[in-house]
């Protein structure tokens, strides 16, 4: 089984989302979705100050097998990007929940946290689509 | 159910993921298929590529029965042994498949087809040679290793039969060597050296076992199609198929045009495409921005529009690179259509990389 540390939220579209103490939220995907994707060669870097929709693509990343989009879990605007992934992509497998977040998001609904998943939930979740 | 190769179950406990490729269960890879692309090109790699399909072609006429369904002419190959890659046409000159086919002793010859086409493939050839004194068979329970790479047939050669090593070890490209159930050709869709090994499951198993116990490292089919990307190989399926003839292929070289009177299956419609000149060719593009090509994007030029065949990224590189089918007269730079933006990408003549040494100016 893959990682999938307890202080962390989830979303169906396999990123985790961390609180930070500003009200800030940073964003990563899981260590099963990079697992899932393979290796990773690229990504796409948003531009800060978007305002994104929940459920907005905002990043794209690039693994050898495919691209894919990554959908933000939460409404609110973009403040910053990982830019250590222009040049090491590879962060994102190695270290998917720490130097592979991709992006920092300041809540517009703050009250959208509360409908993401918690570990044990996504843990359950990541069960039943894979059986 | 997918089909399974012998060595499935050694794949699974190597770590391998496994993925459905053209109806079987084969290894994508067994963990990073970025290091197995690495280590093929400095050191070596060992495939299970047992997904492939032999079929052995026997009887009076099967060299006359060879130079009817082939582009290239088996007539080339002076001595038994010797291989040629060629592509299998039908009449209107599209790629029913591309093969490589060698020579063996007594008139008989050996050809290697893909898994995706066995089908569709088995039963042209078998239609064919309904004209000919021929039989046409499947070796099903052959399977096939390729070991490649700088140090392959180096690291390689002390695992094989003693009678067959020292053959083995002389071979030149294209050609071939059997004994027993033993068949060893330096031949391989990396760019680099190695052998491709066609032998009974007992004894391939035993050699896939010996080969990782010496540090040839196992490679599954994903950096087998980086490799010969970066190669400029031809992806059947994907870089041509039955809509394209080998003219806009990249593969007019393959056909063997003399001697004028041979009629092989597509020569006429070939020959009304070269005296018109073909449209559009295959190319080569190296991204000068930063992304990922991939099969499918449209790619203009100043010349018109073509598209990417197979894109990706690079490995040896560190960039993505693509094979692209565009307007005959294309030169210089084009844009690739690529999600919502069009990036740059240099127009170059495929290979990308070849024993090791990248061949493109980037």
């Amino acid at each position: 089984m893959s990682e999938v540390p307890a202080a962390l939220k989830y979303s169906q579209e396999h990123e985790w989302v961390r609180l930070e103490d500003d009200g800030s939220v940073v964003v990563g995907i899981t260590d099963h979705a990079q697992e899932a994707l393979g290796e990773l060669v690229y990504v796409e870097q948003p531009e800060n100050g978007i305002l994104l929709a929940r459920g907005d693509a905002c990043v794209v990343i690039e693994s050898v097998k495919a691209a894919s989009d990554v959908y933000a879990p939460i409404s609110g605007e973009l403040t910053e990007a990982n830019g250590a992934l222009a040049d090491a992509p590879e962060l994102v497998n190695q270290s998917p929940y720490e130097d592979g977040w991709l992006v920092r998001i300041y809540p517009s609904s703050p009250a959208e946290l509360d409908e993401l998943m918690d570990a044990d939930a996504y843990v359950q979740f990541v069960a039943e689509s894979a059986a | 159910m997918p089909e399974k190769t012998p060595l499935y179950e050694c794949h699974v406990a190597a770590g391998a993921r496994i993925v459905d490729f053209g109806g079987w269960d084969m290894p994508l890879h067994y963990g990073s298929q970025i290091e197995e692309h690495h280590a093929v090109r400095t050191a070596a790699g060992i495939f299970d590529v047992s997904h492939m399909t032999v079929v052995d072609v026997a009887g009076t006429d099967a060299k006359a029965y060879l130079r009817r369904l082939l582009a290239n002419d088996v007539g080339k190959l002076g001595v038994p042994g010797k291989g040629l890659y060629s592509c299998m046409l039908d009449a209107s000159g599209g790629v029913v498949d591309d093969l490589i086919v060698y020579r063996r002793d007594a008139g008989e010859f050996r050809v290697v087809v893909n898994a995706a086409t066995r089908a569709a493939d088995l039963a042209w050839m078998n239609d064919v040679a309904a004209d000919f004194d021929v039989t046409v068979a499947e070796r099903a329970e052959l399977m096939m290793l390729a070991i490649q790479g700088p140090q392959a047939t180096e690291r390689a050669a002390p695992l094989l039969p003693a009678a067959i090593r020292g053959r083995a070890l002389d071979l030149d490209a294209f050609a071939s060597v059997a004994d027993g159930d033993w068949f060893v050709a330096r031949t391989g869709y990396t760019g680099e050296d190695g052998w491709e090994i066609i032998v009974a499951a007992e004894s391939g198993c035993a050699l896939w076992a010996a080969a990782s116990a010496a540090g040839i490292r196992p490679c599954g089919l994903g950096a087998r199609d980086t490799l010969r990307l970066e190669a400029g190989l031809a992806l059947y399926g994907q870089d041509m198929d039955r809509d394209v003839s080998p003219l806009v292929s990249a593969l007019g070289w393959t056909v063997a045009w003399e001697p004028a009177d041979r009629a092989f299956i597509g020569r006429d419609a070939l020959e009304r495409e070269r005296a018109r000149g073909p449209e559009e060719k295959l190319v080569g593009l190296v991204l000068e921005d930063r992304g990922i090509m991939r099969h499918g994007q449209r790619v203009t030029t100043e010349s018109g529009d073509g598209q990417v065949t197979s894109g990706g990224f690079s490995p040896t590189m560190q960039r993505s690179i693509a094979l692209a089918r565009v307007p005959a007269d294309a030169t210089g730079t084009c844009r690739v259509q690529i999600r919502n933006d069009k990036r740059s990408a240099k127009i170059v003549r495929p290979p990308f990389v070849r024993n090791g040494d990248v061949l493109v100016e980037i």
